[in-house]
Parts: C-alpha cells; sequence; structure tokens
C-alpha cells in the first residue's frame, strides 16, 4: 500500500479527574504514517510525552477492532471521527492530510461524566440494561433452537439492531444528549423475536423509565444518531419503540 | 502424576453419570455462598449469569468499564455444535473425534467429549435468550463449515458472533445484578489470590480509577480471564488482554498446563509498519470461499490481477486436496509461512499471501442468474450479482479489510499473514475444572483443557459458554456442598492483610524504578524474542537464547522503567506495567515448555521434529503427557505430568491430505 507521512497539531481536552475544570492542550506530532490508525498516533503521542517526563494522554480502548464499543473520541466535532460508520479505533490517518489541526475532546453529555482526560463513565447504559434489556429464560430452560422458525427477515432486522456495540456515540452526537437510539435497538431486538415477546411490554416501559432517570435528554428525531452510528443502526429502530411504548402504555393494566 | 479426577465408566456415560452423582447444595445454603468471578467474556458472564439464578452471591469483576467490552466479542466466524441440523453426518461422536484430532492427540478424551455433548444446548439457550444467529427463509437456523471438519456445524451471526454471543450472556448477567444475584465490579484489576488453609478464599483487586485496593472474600473463586496471546505484543487480542489473574493465580500454586501450546491463526491482516499496535483476524469463515495462493515465481511483483490463473500457485489445494483451503489453522499457517520464507510472498513486505474472492464471486454470480432465469448475463451483471452475494455473507469483514488497508476486496485479493491469535495452553484443570489450588477454577480460554496442541475454529465460543452455562454449575457444586459450614471469612484476617501488602508493595516497587525505558518499549521487545524464537517454528537453540534474553530483559525492565503519574489515581501505565512484568515471567515458561517438549504437535511446531513432507511430527511414545509446571521460585519451576490415556480414539498421524 502508498504511504505518506505528516505532521499534525493536535488540541486534546485534558482533565485530571471528575473534579477538575479540564481544558484544551495543543500538541505537535511529526512524522505520522497515513497507515497508521488515529490511536496508534496517539500512542506515539504518548510514548513521546512519557519520555518528556509528561502525563499520558488517557484514553478508552480495547479491541480495536471496531467490536468493543470501547474507544470514544469526539473528534473534530464528531464522534469517532470524519468516517462514515466507523469506529476511532478503526479510523486511519489517510483521513487526514499534512499540515491538519485535529480537535478531540471526550463524549460530552450529563449521563456520561467524565472520568480523565478523554475517559468517560458509560455505566448508565449497563444500568438501563438491568432494567429490562434481556429475555428472562434461566440456563437449562431452553427448548431445541429450531423449535421456533423465525421468519428471516425479522432474524435480519433483530441482528441489525443488535448489532449496537454500546459505545454512546449516539449521546454524544445528539444535541439533546439522547439515550434514544441505544434504548431503541435493545427493544426492537428483542421485540422482533418470538422469544422477546412476553416481556415486550414491561421491557420498553422500564428501559425509557431508567434512561430518562439517567439524566439523557429527549429525542428529538433530529437523525444524528443515525448519521453518526457505527454500525449504522437505523431510527426506524425508535419508531419500532415509539410504537412499542404506545402499546404498552395503552394496554396496560 | 496428576490426577485429572475423571470419572470411570464409558466414555459417552462419564458425563451424565457424574451429573447424576455429584454433590448438590441446597437452595437456602446456596444464598451463603459467596462465589467471586474474574472477567466477564463467554465464560464468566455465563458463569455469572447461571451461578445466579442458582441462588449463589456472586461477584463479578472486570478491567473494561463494562463487562459487554470482554475480548470474547470480537469472535467473527461462529460456535460449533452437534446439532446435525444439515443432515450431513453430524453426531457428539464426530464433533468429539474432529476436535481431539484437531488438536493433534493432545486433549483429554472426557473433557472433550463433555464439550461435544453440550454443544447443542448452548445453541438452545442461546436462541432463547433472543441471540439472532442467521436464519434460511424457512425460518430454521443456518450453518457453514469452519477448517477441519467436514460437515457445516458452525452456527453464526454474519461476522459477529461473538459479539451476539456476549450480548446474550452479558444481558442475562445483568438481569442477575438487576436481580440482586450479582454485584458487578467494573474496572477493576484482580492482583492476587487469597489462599486460607490451602483453600482460594477471595483476591485482591485494584479500582482502576481511583488506585485503591479492595479485599473480597469468596467461598471459591473462578478465573475466566482470557488467553495470553498477548506476550507475543502484536496479536489479535484485545490491547488490555492479559496473563495477570491467571499468572498470580499460577505463582500462589495453581499448575500451569501447556504453556508454548499457542494457536498462530492463517488469515490475519499483515503487519503494515513499527508503529502497529494489534493484529487484526480476517475469519476464518472466509475460507470458506477464498482461495488461497501465492505467484509460482519468486519475487514475482505483478500486481494480482496481473498474474494469469495458470502461473498461480493455490499451494493449500495443491498439498492438502481433501481439506484444500479448510485445512485446520496451524497448518495453513505453517504452510503461508513456508511459502513466504522459500521467497514466494507477496506485498510490500513479501510476507503475506493472496486470499483471493474473484472465483466465489463468478460462482455466487452465476447461481444467482440462475435463480433468476437470466439465461444471458453478461459477465459483469452476473459479478454485480455475485460481489451482492458475497456482501451480505462476509459484509462487515471486507468493509473493516478495506478500512484498515485503503484496499478494495471485492476488486483486487485481500493480503493475509497469520498472526498469533488463541493459547491452547492455561491453568491446569482437572475434570471439574478445578486448578490444583482447592476452590480455585478456571474457566474458557483461561484454562488448558479441552483444544491439545491446537483449537479448531468456532470451538472457543463453544467452549466459554460451555464452561460457564453447563459445567460449572454442577461441579461447583460438587467442591461447595462441603464449604455449607464455612462462615464467611472477615477480609481483616491476616492473609486479606499479607496478600494486600504484596500487592501494595509490587506497585510502589514499580513505581519507584523511575527509569527511562517505557512500558511499551519492554513489551515490543518480549514479543520479539517470543515471535522470532518461540513462534510458528522453534528449535533448541533458538528457544535457549530466548530464555537468556528474557532473563536480561526482565532486569532490565525492574531497573530501567518509567512509569509517568500518581498510584492513586487512573493510570493505565502503572496498569500496564504490571501486565507485562508478568508476561515476561509467562514468556521464559513458555519457551521453557517448548524446549521440553521435543516433538511437533498441533500449534506447537519444532524444527527438529518433521516428517519427510514438512508436518508436525509427534513422538506419542514420549510426549504424550499434559505438561503442568508448578512456581517454584524466581526462574524455578518443577514439571509434573498428566498422562494422557485414549480410550476410545486411536492417536495417528494427522492427515488432511
Amino acid at each position: 500500500m502508498e504511504h505518506n507521512t505528516m505532521n499534525l497539531t493536535l488540541k486534546v481536552w485534558r482533565q485530571k479527574n471528575a473534579n477538575d475544570r479540564g481544558n484544551f492542550e495543543t500538541y505537535q506530532v511529526s512524522d505520522i504514517s497515513s497507515e497508521m490508525s488515529f490511536l496508534e498516533m496517539f500512542d506515539v503521542l504518548n510514548e513521546r510525552l512519557i519520555r518528556e517526563g509528561k502525563d499520558p494522554i488517557a484514553f478508552d480502548h480495547d479491541c480495536r477492532e471496531g467490536i468493543c464499543g470501547m474507544c470514544s473520541m469526539y473528534i473534530d466535532g464528531k464522534p469517532h471521527g470524519p468516517w462514515t460508520q466507523n469506529t476511532t479505533c478503526q479510523l486511519h490517518m489517510r483521513a487526514f492530510k499534512d499540515g491538519d489541526t485535529i480537535v478531540v475532546e471526550p463524549w460530552r453529555a450529563k449521563a456520561f461524566p467524565v472520568v480523565k482526560d478523554l475517559v468517560v463513565d458509560r455505566t448508565s447504559f449497563d444500568r438501563i440494561i438491568q432494567a429490562g434489556g434481556y429475555i428472562s429464560v434461566n440456563t437449562g430452560n431452553a427448548v431445541d433452537a429450531n423449535a421456533l422458525p423465525v421468519e428471516k427477515e425479522k432474524a435480519d432486522a433483530a441482528f441489525a439492531a443488535a448489532a449496537c456495540i454500546g459505545c454512546g456515540a449516539c449521546v454524544a452526537a445528539c444535541k439533546n444528549s439522547s439515550a434514544l437510539l441505544f434504548v431503541s435497538a435493545k427493544v426492537a431486538h428483542l421485540a422482533l423475536l418470538p422469544q422477546g415477546d412476553p416481556e415486550r411490554k414491561t421491557r420498553v416501559v422500564n428501559m425509557v423509565a431508567q434512561m430518562d432517570k439517567e439524566g439523557f435528554g429527549s429525542c428529538t428525531a433530529t437523525g444524528a444518531c443515525e448519521a453518526t452510528c457505527p454500525k449504522g443502526i437505523t431510527i426506524e429502530n425508535i419508531a419500532r419503540l415509539n410504537k412499542e411504548y404506545m402499546v404498552a402504555s395503552l394496554t396496560s393494566k | 502424576m496428576l490426577d485429572a479426577k475423571i470419572p470411570s465408566g464409558p466414555l459417552d456415560q462419564k458425563w451424565t453419570d457424574y451429573k447424576g452423582h455429584c454433590k448438590l447444595v441446597n437452595p437456602a445454603n446456596k444464598r451463603k455462598l459467596e462465589v467471586i468471578i474474574v472477567g466477564t467474556g463467554l465464560a464468566g458472564a455465563s458463569a455469572a449469569a447461571a451461578l445466579g439464578e442458582l441462588g449463589y452471591k456472586v461477584k463479578a469483576f472486570c478491567f473494561q468499564d463494562s463487562p459487554r467490552r470482554a475480548h470474547s466479542i470480537a469472535a467473527q466466524g461462529g460456535i460449533n455444535a452437534a446439532k446435525n441440523y444439515q443432515n450431513d453426518g453430524d453426531s457428539v461422536f464426530r464433533l468429539f473425534y474432529d476436535t481431539i484430532k484437531g488438536g493433534d492427540y493432545r486433549a483429554r478424551e472426557a473433557n472433550v467429549h463433555r464439550l461435544a455433548e453440550v454443544s447443542a444446548n448452548i445453541i438452545d439457550q442461546c436462541v432463547a435468550q433472543g441471540v439472532p444467529f442467521a436464519r434460511e427463509y424457512g425460518g430454521l437456523l443456518s450453518n457453514r463449515s469452519f477448517g477441519g471438519t467436514q460437515v457445516q456445524r458452525t452456527f453464526y451471526a454474519a461476522g459477529q458472533t461473538g459479539q451476539q454471543l456476549l450480548i446474550g450472556a452479558y444481558q442475562a448477567l445483568e438481569r442477575q445484578v438487576a436481580l440482586g444475584n450479582v454485584d458487578m465490579y467494573n474496572r477493576h484489576e484482580m492482583l492476587e489470590v487469597v489462599v486460607i488453609d490451602g483453600k482460594a478464599r477471595g483476591i485482591i483487586t485494584r479500582d482502576l480509577i481511583t488506585g485503591k485496593l479492595e479485599r473480597h472474600f469468596g467461598h471459591c473463586v473462578l478465573l475466566c480471564s482470557g488467553g495470553y496471546g498477548n506476550v507475543f505484543y502484536l496479536s489479535t487480542n484485545a490491547m488490555g488482554s492479559n496473563v495477570t489473574a491467571a499468572w498470580k493465580a499460577h505463582k500462589a500454586g495453581a499448575y500451569f498446563g501447556n504453556p508454548c501450546f499457542t494457536q498462530i491463526h492463517p488469515t490475519c491482516i499483515p503487519v503494515s509498519g513499527d508503529h502497529q499496535s494489534k493484529l487484526t483476524l480476517m475469519s476464518e469463515s472466509l475460507r470458506n470461499d477464498g482461495r488461497i495462493w501465492v505467484p509460482k515465481k519468486q519475487g514475482d511483483n505483478r500486481r494480482p490481477n496481473e498474474i494469469p490463473e495458470e502461473e498461480r500457485d493455490y499451494y493449500l489445494e495443491r498439498r492438502y486436496p481433501a481439506f484444500g483451503n479448510l485445512v485446520p489453522r496451524d497448518v495453513a499457517s505453517r504452510a503461508a509461512k513456508e511459502r513466504c520464507d522459500a521467497g514466494y510472498g507477496v506485498g510490500s513486505s513479501k510476507q503475506a499471501v493472496y486470499l483471493d474472492y474473484a472465483a466465489a464471486i463468478e460462482r455466487y454470480g452465476k447461481g444467482e442468474a440462475n435463480k433468476r432465469g437470466l439465461d444471458h448475463a453478461s459477465k459483469e451483471e452476473i459479478i454485480a450479482m455475485g460481489k451482492d452475494v458475497v456482501k451480505e455473507k462476509y459484509g462487515n469483514l471486507f468493509d473493516m479489510y478495506e478500512k484498515i488497508t485503503g484496499e478494495n476486496p471485492y476488486e483486487v485479493p485481500m493480503r493475509i499473514y497469520p498472526a498469533v491469535h488463541y493459547t491452547m495452553g492455561g491453568l491446569w484443570v482437572d475434570y471439574e475444572l478445578m486448578t490444583t489450588v482447592p476452590g480455585l477454577y478456571a474457566l474458557g480460554e483461561a484454562n488448558f483443557s479441552d483444544h491439545g496442541a491446537n483449537r479448531l475454529g468456532a470451538s472457543a465460543l463453544m467452549q466459554g459458554l460451555a464452561d460457564g452455562y453447563f459445567v460449572i454449575p454442577y461441579t461447583l457444586g460438587n467442591y461447595l456442598a462441603d464449604e455449607i459450614r464455612t462462615s464467611a471469612i472477615p477480609t481483616s484476617h491476616a492473609a486479606f492483610e499479607a496478600a494486600e501488602k504484596s500487592v501494595k508493595d509490587r506497585i510502589e516497587k514499580l513505581m519507584s524504578i523511575k527509569g527511562a525505558q517505557t512500558v511499551e518499549s519492554f513489551h515490543k521487545r518480549l514479543g520479539k524474542i517470543m515471535w522470532d524464537k518461540c513462534g510458528m517454528a522453534r528449535n533448541s537453540q533458538g528457544l535457549q537464547e530466548a530464555i537468556t534474553e528474557i532473563q536480561a530483559l526482565k532486569k532490565e525492565f525492574w531497573s530501567d522503567l518509567r512509569i509517568p503519574g500518581e498510584i492513586n489515581e487512573m493510570n493505565f501505565e502503572l496498569d500496564k506495567a504490571g501486565r507485562v512484568a508478568d508476561f515476561i515471567e509467562l514468556g521464559e515458561l513458555m519457551c521453557k515448555d517448548a524446549l521440553d517438549r521435543a516433538e511437533s504437535c498441533g500449534g506447537h511446531f519444532r524444527e527438529e521434529s518433521q516428517t519427510e513432507e514438512g508436518e508436525a511430527l509427534r513422538h506419542d511414545d514420549r510426549f504424550m503427557y499434559v505438561s503442568a509446571w508448578e512456581y517454584k521460585g524466581d526462574h524455578n519451576w518443577e514439571l509434573h505430568k498428566e498422562s494422557l490415556d485414549y480410550e476410545v480414539v486411536k492417536p495417528s498421524q494427522r492427515s488432511y491430505k
């Protein structure tokens, strides 16, 4: 593969801990290969900072193949940066050119408080799942997997919703910091399958209630979440959630 | 000789008999028994959910910000199960046999048979949880094939099977959290096992946000902390995957089984430069349809599409006509290395081979044209239809390849090269998954048990979930039934005190070195030694050199390491330093084990031991055993052996020709 190198200016959010006010710091990086991933560019910078006796930039990352959902940088005003349907760890430096200035911030949302630098606390997502994002089946209770056929179309749609990696980019992209795309993906995934049917009413009501409790904002249907989602989760799921929610509200006792 | 406590009786009755006779704990007592689980991947999350459902008081720990991030999530291709939904001759016995043979006759028969038996229950359980496996138009589950088998027994969810299974287990776990049966500790790392009167009774953890050390009591401790492939620095593991929990257990008395058995996966995206931080796998499922080749001419610099068909060497199809591109991983990896070493490699580094989809695209395109009755479809139309089919099957993998390499795999063949992927070795466990420390268990990739010297594709997910959902709920009860009289031990106990102090001392020692070199630089150097001398091919001289080099590296590490920041704050460099320190010690043991095993088997290829055709040559007369290493002090281990007695399968020279 052809590659070139570039020199860049980075403006990165630094915040020592949750109580610190935080500020932007500017760094120059040079000889960055276009073949590097965005996080590898941060590795190079951090190695240099350590050698210079400075504190490296804390950021979350783990699998570095776009599936664990841990990486979470807000790059030039976009969660996960300029590419579509992509995570920060899969963003490569060929997306940038020599001389660029890149601004990097953490996710900003009341329900995702900053822990340090670019690291945020997303445990609110876990608590939303605890409120009902599951099917209540104990181990050992299952019938044969093929006992209940599922229409391919529905199975495919359920899979498309289940592809959510829980990164929180939808919240970070939303002007209201709404988590509705995340919640709706789970509601839709389970409501589309016959196995999820028995609990569909309580599930949607409880998950939405928990979402509100966590301090996420309301959905005003701008579609920023869908445009940002690294896994292409569509706002059709929000429509499904609204339908589920309405049915549940009208028919619950 | 070590005793694995394998139940007596015929192979296919052992597990049934065990379940019928093992001790049980009544529900009222379960509520008083505390279980600690370290790691929340497939094994840990499924164990936490299953044990929570049973009524035990569970505490689960993970170093990530949520249990849903564990690296099981990255598994792509699928999960095996002996369902025989395809009516193609599959059975529990076949799955058992393929796994034993695939592991090159270095796995325990009884464990593998149990794994094959429970495999079908896993699929049932996952479907009931809402795991959206791929389906056919009739609404029933779809299957595909994987390496080392001749049946279609792999269930999948596009290229994201691990993700879907883990989310299923994670949701089951979160349900137990909501019900109050499981306490979940995110961003916590286990740094010591507490042993009291010879039994595992708890752990010391570090809160990775505040740096605070914590003591946790448990009547037993389950390690589900994954594999140690990151000892090679570059691997397909997540950046955080580490051996620390298993290594602490090892130093606390748990034997380490077959540490040198490492799986090098044949289809990964090649290294692009020194900056490389990890390698990305391209699923083995791609070998279902892709063809692997190199040019017939050495050093051929033409673009792949300019090399005519007759000048391509489809070396796997040539060498292994019966299995072709679907030979097991160890065989495929070595064959790729052989071609590249001989000067036939491709790409700028010449350390790559092609994985080509042109033939599959054309074949699928023709199939579509037939289906739609388009007798006169042009070549372009056929290719376009074929690309659509390939996109549906492997789209996410192709997209990933393009993002990383900047090349379009629908147009040019992918370049691939083997990379470290999985470790068959791990903590030695008996039939009940208990290590040599009573009350300390190891599940999933963290144990050594089921894959012998080479794991077959789509079997890691199967084993992780088998251990967590269907094995440990029985075997743990058999132990805890005798613990109902043990009340919770206060964490002010001297053993907790001492364990916490040793953790604290070690952290302070690491921080006080104040040298010049970074953790990352040491890790890279360790990885290079391991890859060069304990990688795809090993020999006696190289391994001895590696041991000396690693010992020197350890000295340098402990005298010239630089860790920035403080102890009592979020400090990723400090976290990593502790892990790399453990990897260095493990690396030495791996080389020692590889040196001891002077035979080739599965992924362990000793150059001194090969057939005339360059295939792995086992020596069953001398090496029909599991190596279980006991830690005796710095650079000092004692080898124990567990004899492998095959009652049903007759070990033979593995042939995929």
